[in-house]
């Protein structure tokens, strides 16, 4: 029985969960990769961003397999995704869990029914009764009350449906977490619990996190690092301070723009409320506060 | 062996312990779950500190036990407390599955649900059709307002693009009627009727009925599915906020597309089906091929075509406002566009077949027997 599940419970002990290598994506003519690398440290936040039409969602989808590649290797887990027989994949696929970004929720199955779904796939011999239970305190964990789990997905609002993706995303207990824009859609209260949840998972379960974004906010809070994708490649991959600092155009475009600057007036603020007790920060707090976002000068 | 979860139980000073060892995964747990659950005796602490590997659930189930048997969890890795402080707190008794009436209940809760629907439904039918009407009313009224391309883009879809299959069909369909009429009626050393056989069932109802089964196949369930589908993407909700009735962009167009096409398909259907006939005619009976097709002339009457070609609009209103009604009826999530694409070609072809009953009455009643 446990012998049968090919060792894979060895968790991974690499410095790179992910390895992308020489990436190509070709779509007929369209070129939407070239020659991109991007290598993911274990236990961080890595957030992808880029403009539209960069080929976010598709380097995820060429990792975890959804999209075979034009050229390059993948490799995750040590385990090449490009090359590999369909069944080693499979040993790779009960590690990872994935938030698509309108949740991706099964709609004939309650939500604790969804979370049950990779648990019966990969793990048919656990009991009903602990499976049962593991999609519960699986779908708590992920910040809904309880009597969210006999709740269809079209009864819950977008940001229930993301948690409740989550909570699908995380029923295996994987080490390698994908998340695309997890908080657009979401008002800021919601967007930045959702931050808060994904960083508090990434610290109690270990996990590494690919995190596809356009929200500044998430950014500057809860990334350890930042890859930016232009011109068909992975262009840098940094922390944010760092990245302001790099002189190319998108960049600064991007970080520095009024949004920017608001996100990052907004986490400094956060910063400074923590020591309040100390009278030049609680002076600055409120000469900040006086200043709108995005207007003090540059 | 570090390749399974194991647990033993020592008996110690401060009563016994539950020692856990090797991996506690959510790979691992199956094959030890059970016997966990089953042990029975008080355990009054639990050793962790000989597992070697432990997510969630292992953590999961160490703090089931525990609050099972009021034990202490000792000898927990840094990993472990972690995990099992996140956890501690969750879980409850809500069942999985959405809540279920008794049976009792959940029969007559079922029937009383259909005859509303069915209700809501004849409402809707006819709610449907007066706006239909009131559109075609101010269309009349502002023919600028008509929207000619999309017609004819749906004239080419319902009927240009149908021509090979409904072709091939009707060929094939006058083949049989041919051939397996012929054997009938060679029993009375009638062969020559053949022609008269294939000449009026095609004409009469064979050709405009199966085009319009296959119209309900090909068109009425894309309407359906189209006008459905741009439910759900809200793209008629953004038309209605432009200024652009959808009856008039999107039914309109479809329903008159269904009820142009239809005779001019009814009409090939049964040509095409009378030179199957011809061509069995030719091979298996002896009758030249062109002397089946001027026979033809000679022993169908005129009010046959007439009876084929007065239908074919009929059905093809019903089946374009199947397919549309269905399609506006669409709400909630992508089931219902399904649901309601199988229904509107379900509806279609039975309305048509009903109403060809009537229409044989009928036309049997005036004389054009």
């Amino acid at each position: 029985m446990a012998e049968g599940s090919k060792a894979t419970h060895e968790r991974f002990r690499g410095d790179y969960p992910i390895v992308v290598d020489g990436l190509v994506n070709r779509f007929g003519t369209q070129t939407v990769h070239e020659d991109l690398d991007l290598k993911v440290r274990r236990g961080e936040i890595l957030g992808v961003v880029g403009g539209s039409g960069t080929g976010k969602s598709v380097l995820m989808r060429s990792i975890i397999g959804l999209q075979p590649p034009s050229g390059g290797s993948i490799e995750v887990f040590g385990q090449s995704i490009t090359e590999a027989e369909p069944d080693e994949v499979l040993g790779v696929r009960d590690r990872w869990g994935v938030l698509f970004q309108g949740g991706a929720l099964f709609s004939t199955l309650t939500v604790g029914e969804n979370v049950e779904v990779p648990l019966k796939q990969f793990y048919p011999d656990i009991s009903d009764e602990l499976r049962h239970e593991i999609a519960r305190y699986k779908v708590m964990l992920s910040g809904l009350s309880e009597e969210a789990v006999s709740k269809y997905p079209s009864e819950l609002s977008g940001g229930m449906k993301k948690r409740a993706g989550l909570a699908r995303a995380l029923a295996l207990d994987p080490e390698l977490l994908f998340l695309d824009e997890p908080t657009a859609g979401l008002d800021p209260i919601g967007a930045s619990a959702f931050d808060r949840l994904t960083k508090e998972l990434k610290e109690t379960l270990g996990l590494t996190v690919f995190l596809i974004t356009h929200d500044l906010d998430t950014l500057h809070e809860i990334c350890d690092r930042v890859a930016v994708l232009a011109d068909k490649k992975v262009i840098a991959v940094d922390t944010v301070p760092n990245l302001m600092e790099l002189d190319h155009p998108w960049i600064q475009e991007y970080f520095n723009g009024p949004r920017g600057r608001a996100a990052l007036t907004a986490q400094a603020l956060d910063e400074l409320r923590q020591h309040m007790d100390r009278p030049v920060a609680a002076h600055a707090v409120k000469a900040l506060d006086k200043t709108p976002p995005g207007k003090d000068k540059a | 062996m570090t390749g399974l979860a194991q647990f033993e139980i020592v008996e110690g000073d401060g009563g016994s312990a539950l020692v856990l060892t090797g991996p506690y995964l959510v790979s691992t747990i199956g094959s030890i779950d059970d016997d966990l659950r089953g042990m029975d005796g008080g355990v009054a602490t639990i050793d962790l500190s000989g597992v070697s590997e432990i997510d969630t659930v292992g953590a999961w189930l160490a703090c089931t036990l525990a609050t099972e048997h009021d034990a202490e969890i000792t000898g927990a890795s840094s990993r472990a407390q972690r995990l099992l402080d996140a956890i501690s707190g969750l879980g409850g008794e809500e069942k999985l599955g959405a809540p279920r009436l008794p049976f009792w209940s959940r029969v007559p809760d079922a029937m009383g649900e259909k005859i509303f629907n069915a209700r809501s439904g004849i409402i809707g039918v006819i709610s449907f059709l007066g706006a239909l009407l009131i559109s075609a009313g101010s269309l009349i009224r502002n023919p600028r307002r008509f929207r000619t391309v999309a017609l004819f883009r749906q004239m080419e879809l319902v009927g240009v693009s149908a021509l090979p299959i409904i072709g091939l069909m009707s060929f094939l369909i006058g083949i049989v009627i041919a051939q397996q009429g012929a054997v009938q009626l060679a029993q009375f050393g009638a062969e020559t009727l053949t022609i008269n056989l294939v000449g009026r069932i095609t004409l009469r109802e064979l050709g405009v009925l199966m085009t319009a089964i296959m119209v309900a196949g090909r068109s009425g369930s894309a309407f359906a599915a189209e006008i459905g589908t741009m439910k759900l993407t809200e793209e008629i909700d953004a038309m209605r906020t432009i200024g652009i009735s959808p009856m008039e962009a999107l039914v309109i167009p479809r329903i008159l597309a269904a009820v142009l096409m239809m005779p001019l398909l009814g009409f090939y259907a049964s040509c095409m089906a009378i030179i199957g006939g011809a061509v069995i005619g030719d091979t298996m009976l002896g009758i030249p091929f062109w002397t089946f097709l001027s026979r033809i002339q000679e022993v169908v009457p005129t009010y046959d075509l007439w009876v084929g070609l007065v239908k074919a609009p009929v059905f093809g209103l019903i089946v374009a406002l199947a397919g549309c009604y269905n399609g506006m009826q669409v709400k909630g999530n992508s089931e219902e566009v399904g649901k309601r694409t199988t229904l509107s070609v379900v509806a279609a072809i039975f309305a048509v077949i009903v109403l060809d009953a009537f229409f044989a009455v009928f036309f049997t009643e005036i004389g054009w027997a």
